[in-house]
């Protein structure tokens, strides 16, 4: 029997095509070993799910278990168990979370234990922590390990020079080894053909986060944003599976569209939207509920979102090439959105609130990851200057719950939506460059 | 000379009120000495200022504000869980105290350090600034020409800036300035090493320090003055015991930290602060292609820091384990900046390889103008004490 006093949540069919998707992954990774299967553990960014594939390992991400249990409320005393072990308070909760995990026994959603990976890939991409976390859990583990360096975007730009590092890493380094620890020849036909898949799925992919230009938006960027960008920043990007749940997912939001429906909340479509914002910086996990409804309860839209392109910049214009397969798959890695320098992300921010007719720009800074957060306070400002539009700031974590304070949050936030009232009614006009 | 004051006290009062100099006055001097000289700063940890010296201009070392800096405007640049280097930098330039520097290195070495190049370009528009990026692959054909490659970069942006050519020359030169550099640092850590109360390590921090605003040449000179006047002096030995000072190569420490080190009984022997000075361990080749033979040594010849992959996991930690042994050191104290991700993620591994070699450390953390001492002396001087009385012999 249903608790009355949580709503039920409205379930369309690409949420139960998704969540069958992740199920059956945690499914197959916690029986690898029954099965015969290797595994890879790699990273979001710069995830290299096609050439994983090709030698027919199984993708597991430290970060999406961080993820997992910081929804579920387990992430708070795996990080605890982790500083009792030595690991400083002060850094990224993500690989807290992920070593308090291995220390309790490394349990999967499924309540199965995860299986010691194979090799660990670790693609270097826009986060420094990546590194030292990678060496952390090759001390655990004593299993094979793969860097692949991707050189920072420091100009803004991919330069020839950059592509050829990664290519050759790919080429001399990643895929031998990867060849070695499977067994299995590498095939470039059988990249191409993932790589083909993944460029089906991420058009319509961004068909999906670019319906938020409607008004109103039948989507939510972020909250639900983070929805969408689960297949294709995971374990199933090139895939038949992938294209398929963008497929659905695109149908359903045409239908909203067509319909002049607003985003679906986990209590329900939105029937008011009152504010569209932008959003920098990843969500909090641990409250992600509660701190989604302060935004959907006072009639708050994101349109757009940076934090849907940390696994992927594809909105303006990437895509996989199976036609230069491994330089496609350096210039994913290297366009990643926070291996781009901040004059960059700040054009993106300007783009976002110009294009998708934004009322402001909401910055979640998390404690966690400086990847993010430093540099947040100009972005902040050069938004406000450039646009005209008002800009909020409100801190949390990824997930350690002791830095969620849900008072807090709410009074800054509904403060900002009292600010953005004020400026409709006084206008305003950007302030000279 | 009087004989009441040691021979290292001018040395080492002039290194001192180089420290302390906020607007870089002897660099400013530099650069007006001449028409058209130009100042390039750099973050720590590594930059090849061989090719800033090739063309003519100075490279200026960057390490912050210091403890006496108030930091008024850097503070709004940045959250309350961001170290304190970026904010106090910010305020250096902010407070026009940079205004002469030209250009700006950003070395990889974390986040926030990245991050900060960008805030740069968008802050500082007409200075000229790049995020230098080194490799993390060490095969010669894979990260050493990708190095090569950014090392180029480099040298054509800084020839655009000087509006001349940087010959292969000027390189070859540079780099055995830089040898005879890097060569007295070697001599004067080496120095500490056999006779730490000869040379205090408050003392060879600013003389290295030094280095970090003044022209090679001086800085060079100034080691072998200070090396002979370290030998001259007439300093007692104390029942100290000899650590390393682990965590420091990029937020400084305050002076008053090392100093307050040494008071509780503790020779530093060795440290990982201005690693630029002796990142490449070795003398570079002044023969051959200049960019090459500093791509060899980048990937060959450099020190281990927490900003670098180490690609064999079974050698995690063991550059730490061979300084406290070459060192003779006992122990290791951990000092690592608030909120500094690099150290403070590196730590438990590099514990974990001192436990493993039975090596006593402690650990704590501090911010360039942290300002209460006596928890870190106490600290420190049970550490000391406890090395002392308890470590078998």
């Amino acid at each position: 029997m249903s608790d009355p006093r949580t709503p039920d949540v409205v379930k369309e069919p690409s949420m139960l095509k998704q969540k069958a998707m992740i199920a059956d992954n945690y499914e197959r990774l916690t029986s690898a070993p029954e099965a015969g299967r290797k595994v890879a553990s790699t990273y979001v960014p710069g995830n290299l799910n096609e050439l994983i594939m090709c030698f027919d390992l199984l993708n597991n991400l430290p970060e999406i278990n961080a993820i997992n249990n910081g929804m579920r409320r387990k992430s708070g005393g795996m990080i605890m168990e982790a500083e009792k072990m030595g690991h400083s308070e002060d850094v990224c909760t993500y690989v807290k979370a992920d070593i308090g995990m291995m220390a309790k026994g490394n349990i999967a959603p499924n309540g199965k234990p995860l299986p010691d990976p194979d090799v660990l890939l670790l693609s270097y991409t826009g986060c420094f922590t990546f590194m030292k976390w990678f060496e952390l859990l090759r001390e655990q583990y004593k299993c094979p390990t793969i860097m692949l360096h991707v050189p920072y975007e420091g100009d803004g730009e991919t330069t020839d020079n950059m592509r050829d590092y990664v290519v050759k890493q790919l080429r001399e380094e990643v895929i031998p080894t990867l060849e070695e620890v499977s067994g299995v020849k590498f095939d470039i036909d059988r990249l191409r053909e993932y790589l083909a898949e993944s460029a089906r799925a991420e058009d319509n992919h961004v068909w999906v986060l670019e319906s938020a230009k409607s008004k109103p938006s039948p989507i939510d960027a972020y909250f639900g944003g983070v929805y969408y960008i689960g297949p294709i920043f995971t374990a199933f990007r090139g895939t038949p599976d992938a294209t398929e749940y963008y497929r659905l997912l695109r149908t359903e939001i045409e239908e909203r569209m067509a319909a002049g429906k607003g985003p679906i909340t986990p209590e329900g479509e939105m029937t008011e939207e009152k504010y569209r914002l932008v959003v920098e910086g990843p969500p909090n996990w641990t409250s992600f509920r509660e701190f989604w409804k302060m935004f959907y309860e006072e009639g708050a839209v994101v349109v757009a979102s940076t934090y849907t392109k940390v696994g992927g910049v594809y909105d303006f214009g990437f895509r996989h090439d199976p036609a230069k397969p491994l330089e496609s798959l350096a210039d994913y890695c290297l366009g990643c959105y926070t291996n781009r320098n901040l004059p960059w992300r700040v054009d993106m921010l300007q783009h976002y609130m110009d294009a998708y007719e934004a009322d402001g720009l909401l910055v979640n800074s998390i404690k966690s990851c400086n990847s993010f957060s430093a540099g947040q306070l100009l972005m902040m400002r050069e938004i406000e200057r450039r646009t005209g539009k008002p800009a909020a700031f409100i801190e949390t974590d990824l997930v350690d719950p002791r830095y969620f304070s849900q008072a807090n949050v709410k009074n800054r936030l509904e403060s900002y939506f009292q600010m953005i009232d004020q400026k409709r009614r006084g206008g305003s006009a950007p302030a000279a460059a | 000379m009087d004989a009441t004051v040691a021979p290292t006290t001018p040395i080492v009062e002039r290194c001192q009120a180089l420290f302390e100099d906020l607007d870089f006055t002897a660099a400013r001097e530099w650069k007006a000495a001449a028409d058209g000289r130009k100042v390039i700063g750099y973050m720590p940890v590594y930059v090849p200022r061989e090719i800033m010296h090739a063309a003519g201009m100075l490279p200026l070392g960057i390490l912050g504000g210091g403890e006496s800096m108030e930091v008024i405007h850097g503070d709004a640049y940045y959250q309350s869980y961001i170290c304190r280097i970026p904010r106090s930098t910010i305020e250096l330039a902010i407070t026009k105290r940079l205004d002469f520097v030209d250009g700006m290195l950003f070395p990889s070495i974390c986040d926030v350090i990245r991050n900060l190049s960008g805030m740069w370009k968008l802050m500082f528009p007409g200075v000229y600034v790049r995020y230098f990026d080194v490799p993390q692959n060490f095969a010669d054909g894979i990260g050493g020409s990708y190095y090569v490659g950014e090392l180029n970069e480099l040298r054509k942006g800084l020839e655009a800036l000087g509006g001349r050519p940087i010959t292969d020359e000027a390189l070859r030169q540079s780099i055995a300035v830089y040898n005879e550099n890097r060569r007295l640092v070697r001599a004067l850590y080496d120095y500490r090493t056999q006779q730490p109360w000869k040379a205090p390590a408050s003392e060879v921090y600013v003389v290295l320090r030094a280095g970090m605003v003044l022209p090679v040449e001086e800085h060079n000179q100034l080691m072998q003055d200070y090396l002979a006047a370290a030998e001259a002096s007439d300093r007692p030995m104390r029942d100290n015991c000899r650590i390393v000072m682990q965590g420091v190569f990029c937020e400084q420490p305050p002076l008053n930290l090392i100093k307050s080190i040494e008071l509780a009984g503790c020779y530093i022997v060795d440290d990982d602060c201005m690693l630029v000075t002796r990142w490449l361990m070795d003398d570079v080749p002044t023969d051959g292609d200049p960019m090459e033979t500093l791509a060899s040594a980048f990937l060959h010849q450099s020190m281990e820091t927490a900003a670098k992959y180490e690609p064999d996991g079974s050698r995690k930690g063991q550059f730490l384990v061979d300084t406290v042994r070459r060192r003779a050191a006992e122990g290791v104290i951990f000092a690592a900046p608030s909120f500094c991700d690099p150290a403070l993620l590196d730590r438990p591994m590099l514990a974990r390889a001192l436990s493993d070699e039975s090596i006593p450390y402690i650990s704590f953390k501090y911010a360039e103008n942290s300002g209460q001492m006596q928890p870190i002396r106490e600290q420190a001087g049970t550490f000391a004490d406890s090395i002392k009385l308890w470590s078998e012999p």
